[in-house]
């Protein structure tokens, strides 16, 4: 997407109500290379409400950099995985509220497993790690923030994975965001009030049109759901 | 209505976004830590994120600790920022600018609540200022915070989060916002836009 379009939707997305914007760029880090972030401080002129910044954070200059043009938090994934101690740090110089750990998880065998370079379906691979001790361990290094994406339900837009989600609310202290599968303004319902998530995350659904984002605050508000209007 | 607002640069990571959103609002506003700007500024805003002891440690390094006691015009601090104004603070236990009478704690950890609070809640009203003009209770405002002040009679207004905590207090020229405002869309846009009227 070009910085036109980024900032387009920014907008747009500002102006409907959205609570908060995260800014993927999933390819940044399976390639290695560093991503282009003069349109960090472009989007942060625009937007009144918090943004968190995704993909290609690797190293505490990286986030100091993102951060420093005005996001609220960095987000970080596969780097976490490959440098576990990355959380720590970030922890240490800008405390847990900016440390976003991203999560994909899926289930194999019966268990959750995490996922590694998911922005890349042909470097994508199982880490046989436990997605519920990787949970509790990057609480334990300082994450102040977890978002889940459920990689089944990830594009299906047939709802959130409950359970799963449920599973991981059991033993997350920080706020846990829920990912993948959002398709109808019910699983939005389902998610706040059955995983007792503190956010709900959605892309397609919103990019396309297909729900807009007054409409399901309104609906949410109706439905005993606490959300600003 | 300004001769210009002076931001402290205490280091923090909301400093960016805090100078944006004046900008946003059409207010010149300039970071410094040099002391003669800021008691020449008409209004005076200290930002703060991070650990309450690093943020006293560097205002005491840029040896602004007796100026900012010192100050006559509104001062705002926004989040750890309205922390430093009182006395101490739990986190790290360490001795705050004190203009404001209180100990700062950490939130309670109960009903299964996370911690940081961080995400949009609400403000309940406990008395009036200018401050809060156009702002109305039940208005929702962007909060991400681990520790927090006591409700006492400077509060203006509240929040609820396991117990209430003071999300708005003013001890005459004085005021201290828990929340940012420079990412709570229209209602944090009014609050700034209230103070640099004051």
């Amino acid at each position: 997407m070009v910085v036109g379009d980024i900032l387009e939707l920014a907008t747009r997305y500002r102006d409907e109500g959205a609570d908060e914007l995260v800014f993927y760029d999933i390819t940044a880090s399976p390639d290695g290379r560093s991503v282009d972030r003069s349109w960090v401080s472009r989007v942060a002129r625009i937007l009144d409400i918090p943004f968190c910044v995704a993909g290609g954070i690797r190293s505490v200059e990286d986030a100091e950099e993102v951060l420093g043009e005005g996001a609220e938090k960095v987000s970080i994934n596969s780097p976490a995985l490959a440098d576990p101690d990355l959380i720590s740090r970030l922890n240490a110089r800008f405390g847990a509220q900016c440390v976003v750990v991203g999560i994909d998880s899926q289930t194999v065998e019966g268990a959750y497993h995490v996922y590694q370079f998911t922005g890349d379906p042909s470097r994508t691979r199982n880490t046989a790690r436990l997605t519920l001790d990787w949970v509790r361990e990057v609480q334990e290094r300082g994450a102040g923030e977890i978002v889940l994406n459920c990689m089944a339900s990830d594009g299906v837009r047939k709802g959130y994975d409950i359970e799963q989600l449920r599973a991981v609310r059991n033993l997350c202290r920080v706020p846990l965001i829920a990912s993948g599968g959002a398709g109808a303004p019910e699983h939005f319902e389902a998610v706040f009030a059955d995983a007792r998530v503190d956010g709900a995350l959605a892309a397609s659904v919103f990019h396309t049109g297909a729900i807009a984002i007054p409409d399901l605050k309104q609906y949410l508000r109706g439905r005993a759901i606490e959300i600003r209007p | 209505m300004t001769n210009g607002v002076a931001i402290i640069d205490s280091g923090g990571a909301n400093i960016a976004s805090l100078e944006l959103a004046m900008e946003r609002l059409g207010v010149p506003a300039e970071l410094t830590t040099d002391p003669e700007k800021l008691r020449a500024a008409s209004h005076v805003i200290l930002p703060g994120v991070g650990a309450a002891a690093d943020c006293m440690g560097r205002l005491q390094k840029a040896g602004l600790v007796e100026t900012i006691r010192g100050l006559k015009q509104p001062v705002l601090g926004i989040c750890v920022g309205m922390q430093l104004l009182f006395d101490s603070s739990e986190e790290g236990d360490v001795q705050c600018l004190g203009l404001l009478p209180g100990r700062v704690r950490r939130l309670p950890d109960r009903d299964n609540l996370p911690v940081p609070h961080m995400g949009w809640n609400q403000l309940e009203f406990n008395g009036k200022t200018s401050l809060l003009n156009d702002i109305r209770p039940g208005d929702y405002v962007y909060f991400v915070h681990s520790y927090a002040a006591p409700v006492s009679e400077l509060t203006l207004a509240t929040t609820q989060y396991g117990d209430p905590f003071a999300a708005v207090v003013r001890r005459g020229n004085v005021y201290g916002a828990q929340f940012h405002p420079e990412r709570s869309a229209r209602i944090g846009a009014q609050l700034l836009r209230n103070f640099v009227q004051l």
